[in-house]
């Protein structure tokens, strides 16, 4: 049964620069790489193409040797120009500079009622080799899921309630098809339900209002509410031992493609926003796109961190950065690597520009109305110290879950603790408001990110 | 602004490694930090990309700020007291001067005191000053006599910081309330010096007829008949103990605890501001409430027959309650947690009050019980939230 589900806990973090519904197409980057570095649990990535190799859309390029089977594949055509390694040779980007014109590498196409007789065992083959895996993510770890598994459901956010967050209705119009085609190779795979969870104050984007097989769940409420994670927790919790499986809408889209037209098809649209960015606008890229092009007319000034990603979870790439392998935007805002005195702009001053979950003084930030847009930048406030205040991640975590004492049950390694106290339902970024409004300061996705790969190898 | 910066930049480099006074960086990077919020940036990866604009700094000052009308009326009630007792009646003025006189010194010495040997904990074990006692320095001298000895005030926060707070680790894992514990410090190794005839400074005048240096609170427990009510109306100046002055202060008491309006004026910043927990507060002034409530039932002597909502304006009830409870490191640390630490600061508050002559005030001693019994409260409180995911598997 669809549900319906109001959450009073969380916290929006309003930035100046949000993308304009309108998209550009003028500028093509030249190059796109794919970065392992994306995909949290990946533990020995190989490439198993060479510097000047030529490739297709779709040819697989690398793949993770503790996982054998998932193909990771070229977003482009073209030629391999640079394999990339940081420290001890860990290999960081496979580089490749694409053709004008894109050529697939052809996978079985089929029709939509063929599809419905597809057989697991064949899609999944498909799936493995094509590259359109690694969008399937699953609960508990938040990592590429292991094909071998039987989710007990499948997750699809239909929303994205993080900062400047693009809009999946305009992200995802006139997909119909191949989302609907994704449902039923998707459904193939699990026992129970696929859900898709809209936003509750916004109107459904046809691309799920018209679509069969699916739940729809609706969700009220501030950021994290867009949350996978959070989404589980409300309609169908992890237990011990369960399996639960997630994708972005597009990763549905990517696979339905996959089997109606037979080719990776890694074109998507890209908001590039924030508060340094002249005309914050959707463009249209393939994965892994080149960001140098992109923004390089559009920055207001040169002091700034590129962001793949939205500030609270996303990678600092650099101004000659590629877009990450699950990002559909990309945030520029200020540096802040400057000193603030006390009384103007310090921990004494008293101010409404700057965003604060807390009403500590001086902070003045509440008065605003919810609308008020705020330009931060990447200072970090203050400095590291021990935890001394309560009570207040509590506020910006709407589940049922201590992210204090889990927090700490982790710093611990507490394998027993941990389990107890939830690190099964949670990722990185279902605590990332934690980090932001901490007073203290921690690295609380780190810590989480630490106790999820304790669990691992446990 | 700018030649601080300057200043600062100049003499950094003596401070950092390699320079004449390498072993003194972090004393002179908490004074460089007090001036400049650093320049440091949030992580590239693995973590959020922008930061709340709040830190401990900010934190801190609030509660400070919070403080002040407790410490300003205290100022202003310890000349109050002097001229009343005297009856020499002083300008407005006049009882500011001969206040801030008394407490000033005993601030100064209870910051002098606690910084220097932050200080010396943080060089010598090379962390950062934490900004925790900046908050504990002015807790300390409102909950002191105003004729305490200065040499006192500096035992005692030294004796709290070190052994409640430095041994434990600092700032964050102390376990006990440290300015409590100072207090408490001082009751058990100077009795003499905080509690009897200390409440009002006398400076040698002579007092007028008649006139006895007695709290409420000392009053309602040396009541043997009659009701305690009479007891106040029968003191040498008649509406002193009325309830409207016990509830703005205008009575002997330590120095900042006396005017519940005060505490409640601080009670609405910490609770507006989020950083005190209104959960502890609201339970622990219910709890007194219900502790009286069950007193009554009992009737056996006048205090016990005494209306229960004077347990609110009496003592020390409200400041404990709205600065001391609040705690969030010696306190529980679960929203559960918090209801049920504060209820029992306050029954056991009118507990000890009442039943135990020894001391007369007892929220000093409900709050240092409940710090010991705050991790345990914690404890069922984080195992009801297992229970609850361990049960959601087996339906």
């Amino acid at each position: 049964m669809s549900k319906s589900i109001k959450l009073k806990k969380g916290f929006n973090i309003n930035l100046a620069g949000k993308a304009a519904l309108q998209t550009s197409t003028e500028i093509v980057p030249d190059t796109y790489a794919l970065k392992p570095t994306d995909f949290a649990g990946m533990i020995r990535p190989k490439v198993i193409v060479k510097e000047g190799d030529n490739v297709k859309a779709g040819t697989p390029i690398l793949f993770d040797k503790k996982a054998e089977g998932i193909m990771y594949s070229s977003p482009v055509s073209g030629e391999v120009v640079e394999i990339k390694r940081g420290e001890k040779r860990k290999l960081l980007e496979v580089k490749i500079l694409a053709d004008k014109q894109i050529e697939y590498e052809s996978y079985n196409s089929y029709s939509i009622s063929d599809i419905e007789n597809l057989d697991v065992e064949t899609a999944k083959k498909q799936m493995l080799n094509s590259g359109v895996w690694p969008n399937i993510i699953q609960r508990p770890y938040a990592i590429v899921a292991n094909p071998e598994d039987t989710p007990k459901s499948i997750f699809i956010s239909g929303f994205d309630s993080h900062p400047l967050a693009p809009d999946y209705a305009y992200l995802f119009k006139d997909q119909d098809k191949y989302f609907q085609a994704g449902v039923e190779i998707l459904k193939k795979f699990t026992k129970g339900l696929i859900h898709v969870n809209l936003d509750g104050n916004a109107e459904v984007p046809s691309i799920f209002s018209q679509a069969k097989d699916i739940q729809i769940n609706k969700f009220f409420g501030k950021h994290p509410a867009g949350n996978v994670g959070v989404q589980i927790h409300h309609i169908d919790p992890i237990n011990t031992g369960e399996i639960v499986w997630t994708l972005n809408p597009f990763g549905v889209i990517q696979i339905g493609k996959l089997f109606l037209e037979g080719k990776y098809d890694s074109s998507k649209l890209v908001a590039i926003a924030g508060s340094e960015i002249k005309e914050p606008k959707y463009y249209s890229v393939y994965g892994g796109a080149s960001l140098e092009k992109i923004i390089n007319s559009q920055l207001k000034q040169n002091h700034v961190r590129v962001i793949s990603g939205n500030v609270l979870t996303g990678v600092s790439v650099g101004k000659k950065g590629y877009l990450g392998f699950y990002d559909h935007m990309v945030t520029i805002i200020p540096e802040g690597d400057q000193q603030r005195f006390v009384l103007t702009d310090g921990w004494f001053s008293i101010t409404k520009k700057r965003l604060s979950f807390h009403r500590a003084f001086g902070l003045l930030s509440f008065l605003n109305n919810g609308k008020e847009e705020y330009v931060l930048d990447t200072n970090m406030n203050g400095q590291k110290r021990a935890f001394v205040m309560t009570g207040a991640f509590e506020k910006v975590v709407p589940m049922d879950i201590l992210p204090t004492h889990l927090l700490k049950a982790i710093m611990a390694e507490d394998f027993d603790e941990m389990e107890a106290l939830g690190i099964y339902e949670v990722a990185e970024e279902d605590l990332a408001l934690c980090e932001y409004i901490d007073v203290s300061k921690h690295d609380v996705q780190s810590i989480v990110r630490k106790g999820i790969n304790l669990m691992r190898e446990g | 602004m700018k030649f601080i910066q300057d200043f600062l930049h100049k003499v950094r480099p003596n401070f950092e490694k390699g320079g004449k006074y390498e072993k003194f960086f972090y004393i002179y990077e908490a004074h460089e930090t007090l001036f400049f919020t650093p320049a440091d940036t949030t992580k590239s990866q693995g973590g959020v990309q922008v930061r709340d604009a709040i830190d401990l700094k900010r934190m801190m000052m609030t509660v400070i700020l919070a403080m002040v009308p407790c410490l300003l009326f205290g100022i202003w009630n310890v000349g109050h007291q002097h001229f009343l007792a005297t009856g020499e009646g002083g300008a407005f003025l006049d009882k500011i001067i001969f206040g801030a006189w008394y407490v000033l010194p005993v601030v100064v010495v209870s910051y002098a005191t606690g910084l220097t040997i932050e200080f010396t904990f943080a060089t010598i074990r090379r962390h950062e000053v934490n900004e925790g006692f900046l908050v504990t320095g002015m807790l300390i001298p409102l909950i002191m006599p105003p004729n305490i000895p200065l040499w006192q005030v500096a035992l005692a926060t030294a004796f709290a910081v070190i052994l409640a707070k430095e041994v434990f680790g600092g700032t964050g894992m102390n376990i006990l309330n440290v300015a409590m514990t100072a207090r408490a410090f001082l009751y058990f190794a100077y009795p003499t010096d905080i509690s009897g005839e200390v409440w009002t400074v006398l400076d040698g005048v002579a007092t007028v007829e008649g006139y006895s240096g007695a709290t409420a609170l000392a009053i309602a427990a040396s009541t043997q008949a009659g009701s305690v009510g009479d007891a106040f109306t029968s003191n040498w100046n008649a509406d002193m103990f009325s309830y409207s002055s016990l509830f703005i202060g205008t009575v002997p008491g330590s120095i900042g605890e006396t005017s519940t309006l005060a505490c409640l004026i601080g009670a609405a910043i910490l609770i507006f501001s989020g950083i005190g927990s209104a959960r502890i507060i609201l339970t622990v002034f219910f709890g007194a409430y219900l502790m009286g409530l069950i007193f009554n039932l009992a009737g056996a002597n006048p205090f016990m027959d005494m209306p229960a909502h004077y347990h609110w304006v009496m003592g020390g009830l409200a400041f404990g309650a709205v600065f001391m409870a609040t705690d969030p490191v010696s306190g529980t640390h679960t929203d559960t947690g918090k209801w049920i630490y504060g209820l029992l600061i306050g029954m056991l508050t009118v507990l000890i009050r009442v039943f135990n002559p020894a001391y007369p005030e007892g929220i000093m001693l409900a709050v240092l019980l409940m710090n010991v019994f705050a991790p345990l409260i914690d404890y069922y409180v984080v195992q009801s939230n297992k229970k609850r995911r361990l049960s959601r598997a087996t339906v």
